[in-house]
């Protein structure tokens, strides 16, 4: 069901809070008038273009900056040497860190400009900074480097292989980590006694994630106060403060970094870059703002991809069908350097969720990290959660399969009961809330599944093939709280702040810590604030993505800003009322505890005719003529507010697909979509985050995937070669949605930014699967293209003699088509 | 650097300017004079956020030189409508939510509006293909799509009418050498 969006001055102020009003970003949107990072334009602006590695994998013999810096027009030529000699107080390493730590992880150094070697193609080696964008990017080629090439290894079961050249020296055979979750011995128990043993294999491939804006920063250095003023596509303005504060050398208190509009982002803007780093550190050097703005192509070779995983499972499961044990390995891929929240993507964020929705008494799960010749591998849309996902149900599907289960009784007999909740599960977190059988139920009624069971069977006796895949996926939002986040290695507090001030005419600014690009929170969070001060919705205004007007924040990411950005606003509002609940008790000379607070205005219990409306308090609070004894004037709160604990999002998504197996052509007939995010804010912009993230998990299913020769070149290194779904790949999605909320915040939300892109590409592949089935097809390597499609059928029927009858795969799950 | 004066009509006014001669219209348009609503995603014609109307037809002015645009009427998103009056294509996207972060909105709309002035009444089919030069990561297109729906709405119930006016004659000729990609 579509939802319709209203116009706000049509919504009475109770009915604000989950209403879908239209969003107040769009104006300046839809007329030009947004400011994105490249449309700043200050007085004197130099522009840098930077020099990236060619190869994979290279000593740096030499690089000859003198003729670039020989030509009209450039201000400078900087390369790692330059950085070493800069006039910066201090020892500063100029060395770009990593924000998450693990017992074995093997950290290694991450120059911000190549010191004599290069890993990966696109590693930074010299920066120009010239009057024009065009003569910077013209000077890059009179730079001259000579390279001595190494063996490159892009895969981590290449680098981790013994005879691979290894990237680093701090990591012996270019180990990342080693990492495991779960309880091996019991683990190892439950298999020892399963009836059955379904095996697994598969890759989760390499993606780019390819946010329309490509990244960008202008910085400008006022050399007579010492401020830095960084304009950067970010979704993480503070911790980009402190972590550009540490890599420069630049105190934090004199570095301002500020979002302006942000046009989308998918992970790629959380990490610390050495791009914006250069430029701030060029700023500084040559004394003027210097602007830079990386070419498509160079997102595809810098920005940081997601997934990379390597996979072996085992699934121990009775005769009856439950699900005894669940044994899973993964290699992943880290590239050539550890990105800022790196280490925690295929451990904690991708091991905590391999229970899915299911009752598994034993799990036990390793990973190996590895180095590798390919960019820096960090958080991409969902991060971790559809690496697991994407196991948990495949094996879920193969395991039905085995079993000769229907695969929706299997994995409904499996669920977490509803009674169960808190739920615990074998690997380290408790779920908060959820009733699993809720959105399957409904998704199986939005394909009429026992229709299609009937509609498939005529179809294959007419030679064509119908499949139907499931995904009953888990997610987790707001990582926290930060006690916890530090245990798990986290150098940073997972919290959230905000500041909310009532202004002396009544109206209020709202300053929140996270900072969308593109999710709308100048809406939502404006619909929370109104909705607990009582006011009108067009009297707040929001305030994301600058350091100097916000107290602190964590940023936009991992679907937390509503749950934790959101719930933060909460808190500051709820001082807000109790401080003005004292001012209005002083006016009427009453208790506070008498003093009753609704719809925006406070009366006396039991005397309604004596009330006073909040934004008269607020006036009140500012004249300051007549206070309460020792209360301070204005009226205004901040929050750091920690939650108690992550937030699990659910759901069921359906795709149903027909696949021609003489052409490999997979089209989609149906794609239903049921997720219980908890309570809605702004149920349209909830409908957006699912059609994008579904749009994205697509995409990964049939589509896209960062592919690089023997040499580590990239071969999908443009919008031509790698393929991000046009308006015609993407199928009509079908939304709806259940409501558990969250115990765990005040507003009872559970995030919603991933969870399309963690359901959806395993329910293609299950389709798939499920259509091919005949063909002792059990899955297909993503992207499924027609050729990999084709391969499936051809080759299996090839193996198995030709056969096409539905000869049953003996070795289900075992590397049956996966790879 | 050989230059070339040239004239530009953006969004109605007359514009003299000098260009080198590998400038692109995108960056005369949006650094020469300042119509920072059109943005830059690919430089390789792929993704249409770069996309205005040129001589009435959708092109992408990323790999547009400005010096082929010399004499052009140029239509950018400044040129639609401020947010006292939209147009129908602006409405459209707001009401749909047919954006989120807004880069690719602009090109979106602008391929919208020369679907909508060729073919006033697209099937949904016919929408998602014309849009296929222009690429957006954030909606999954499903209300990008009803976006330009609710725009051909208001425009067949409007009849024609002059706020609404998709059909403004341009010089016509050639000028779409296939930059659009539909």
């Amino acid at each position: 069901m579509s939802i319709d969006s209203v116009d706000p001055e049509d919504v009475d102020a109770a009915d604000i809070l989950g209403s879908a009003i239209e969003r107040r970003e769009d104006p300046a949107l839809v007329t030009g008038n947004a400011e994105y990072t490249d449309d700043i334009e200050l007085p004197n602006t130099a522009h840098m273009a930077i020099l990236r590695s060619r190869y994979a994998h290279a000593t740096i013999e030499d690089v000859d900056t003198e003729d670039a810096e020989a030509m009209d027009g450039v201000v400078g030529v900087f390369t790692h040497d330059d950085l070493a000699r800069a006039d910066t107080p201090g020892d500063v390493p100029f060395l770009i860190p990593v924000a998450w730590q693990l017992p074995s992880l093997n950290d290694v150094d991450h120059p911000m400009l190549a010191d004599g070697r290069v890993r990966y193609q696109g590693d930074a080696i010299a920066a120009v900074v010239a009057e024009e964008r065009a003569v910077a990017r013209d000077a890059l080629d009179a730079i001259d480097v000579d390279y001595e090439r190494r063996e490159a290894a892009t895969s981590p079961s290449e680098a981790l292989d013994s005879g691979a050249s290894e990237l680093h020296g701090d990591a012996d055979g270019n180990v990342a980590f080693d990492w495991e979750i779960g309880d091996e011995e019991k683990t190892e128990a439950a298999f020892a006694d399963a009836d059955n043993v379904v095996e697994f294999e598969a890759d989760n491939q390499l993606l780019i994630p390819n946010a329309m804006e490509p990244r960008a920063c202008v910085a400008d250095y006022n050399p007579g106060n010492d401020e830095l003023e960084v304009f950067m596509t970010t979704q993480n303005p503070h911790v980009h403060r402190l972590l550009l504060s540490g890599v420069l050398g630049h105190p934090e208190h004199k570095l301002r970094v500020k979002a302006p509009d942000v046009g989308g982002g998918f992970g790629s803007k959380i990490h610390n870059y050495a791009d914006e780093a250069i430029a701030a550190w060029a700023a500084k050097h040559v004394e003027r703002p210097v602007k830079w703005v990386a070419t498509r192509s160079e997102t595809y070779l810098t920005d940081a991809q997601g997934r990379g995983h390597e996979t072996t499972a085992e699934l121990a499961v009775s005769d009856d069908g439950d699900i005894q044990g669940f044994r899973v390995d993964t290699k992943a891929n880290m590239g050539a350097y550890l990105s800022t929240f790196a280490p925690a993507v295929p451990t904690w964020l991708y091991g905590t969720l391999l229970s899915g929705q299911y009752d598994i008494p034993a799990i036990h799960a390793t990973v190996e990290g590895a180095y590798t010749n390919v960019p820096p591998v960090d958080a991409y849309r969902g991060a971790g959660r559809p690496e697991a996902s994407f196991v948990v149900e495949r094996v879920m599907h193969l395991a039905a399969r085995e079993l000769d289960m229907d695969p929706v009784e299997f994995r409904r007999r499996n669920f977490v009961d509803d009674d169960d909740f808190p739920f615990e599960t074998e690997v380290a977190v408790v779920y908060d809330s959820g009733e699993y059988g809720k959105p399957m139920d409904e998704a199986l009624e939005m394909v009429d599944y026992e229709g299609f069971r009937e509609r498939q069977e005529q179809a294959r006796e007419e030679g064509r093939y119908l499949g139907i895949g499931f995904s009953c996926y888990i997610e987790a939002c707001g990582l926290a709280p930060s006690e916890l986040a530090g245990q798990l290695g986290a150098q940073a507090g997972l919290w959230e702040s905000s500041l909310v001030r009532f202004h002396p005419s009544g109206t209020v600014t709202a300053f929140c810590g996270t900072s969308g690009h593109g999710q709308g929170h100048g809406t939502t969070y404006a619909q929370i604030v109104a909705n607990e001060l009582g006011i009108p919705y067009e009297d707040v205004d929001v305030v994301e993505g600058d350091t100097d007007e916000i107290p602190h924040g964590m940023g936009t990411y991992g679907s937390r800003s509503a749950a934790v950005g959101g719930s933060s606003l909460v808190k500051s509002a709820e001082k807000v009322v109790e401080k003005a609940k004292s001012l209005a008790a002083h006016q009427f000379e009453a208790d506070p505890e008498d003093v009753e607070f609704a719809d925006g205005e406070f009366h006396v219990a039991g005397a309604p005719d004596r009330s006073v409306g909040i934004k008269d308090v607020a006036q009140q609070s500012y004249l300051a003529h007549d206070m309460p004894e020792d209360t301070e004037p204005g009226l205004e709160a901040t929050s750091f507010y920690d939650p108690d604990n992550f937030v699990f999002p659910f759901g069921t998504h359906v795709a149903v697909v027909e696949v021609d197996p003489e052409s490999g052509e997979i089209s989609f007939e149906q794609y239903a979509a049921v997720d219980d995010v908890g309570n809605q804010i702004n149920p349209k912009i909830v409908e957006g985050q699912i059609h994008g993230g579904i749009a994205q998990g697509v995409g990964q299913a049939l589509y896209e995937g960062a592919e690089y020769d023997d040499n580590g070149s990239l071969v999908t290194g443009s919008m031509q070669d790698y393929a991000v779904p046009k308006a015609e790949h993407v199928p009509e999605m079908e939304t709806e949605s259940t409501t558990t909320p969250s115990p765990h915040n005040p507003l009872g939300v559970k995030g919603v930014g991933e969870a399309g892109t963690i359901a959806a590409p395993q329910a293609v592949v299950n389709a798939v699967a499920d259509a091919l089935e005949p063909f002792g097809v059990d899955g297909v390597e993503m992207p499924m293209t027609a050729e990999r499609v084709w391969e499936a059928v051809n080759g299996r029927a090839t193996a198995d003699g030709g056969s096409e009858d539905g000869t049953a795969d003996e070795t289900a799950g075992g590397d049956g088509g996966e790879r | 650097m050989t230059t070339h004066d040239i004239t530009l009509t953006v969004n109605g006014t007359d514009h003299d300017l000098s260009v080198e001669s590998r400038t692109l219209l995108v960056y005369a348009l949006r650094e020469e004079l300042g119509y920072t609503g059109t943005n830059v995603g690919c430089e390789s014609s792929l993704c249409g956020a770069c996309t205005v109307l040129l001589d009435g037809d959708a092109m992408k002015s990323c790999t547009t030189l400005a010096v082929q645009a010399d004499g052009a009427t140029i239509e950018t998103v400044e040129g639609l409508g401020g947010r006292d009056d939209f147009h129908p294509i602006q409405t459209g996207f707001q009401e749909e939510h047919g954006l989120q972060c807004g880069y690719c909105t602009p090109g979106m709309m602008l391929t919208s509006v020369d679907l909508l002035e060729e073919n006033p009444n697209p099937s949904d089919e016919e929408v998602r293909e014309a849009i296929e030069g222009n690429l957006c990561r954030c909606t999954g297109y499903q209300n990008i799509v009803n976006a330009v729906q609710n725009a051909a709405d208001q425009m067949a119930a409007t009849d024609g009418g002059e706020d609404v006016d998709l059909t403004r004659e341009y010089p016509t000729g050639d000028g779409d050498d296939g930059g659009e990609g539909a």
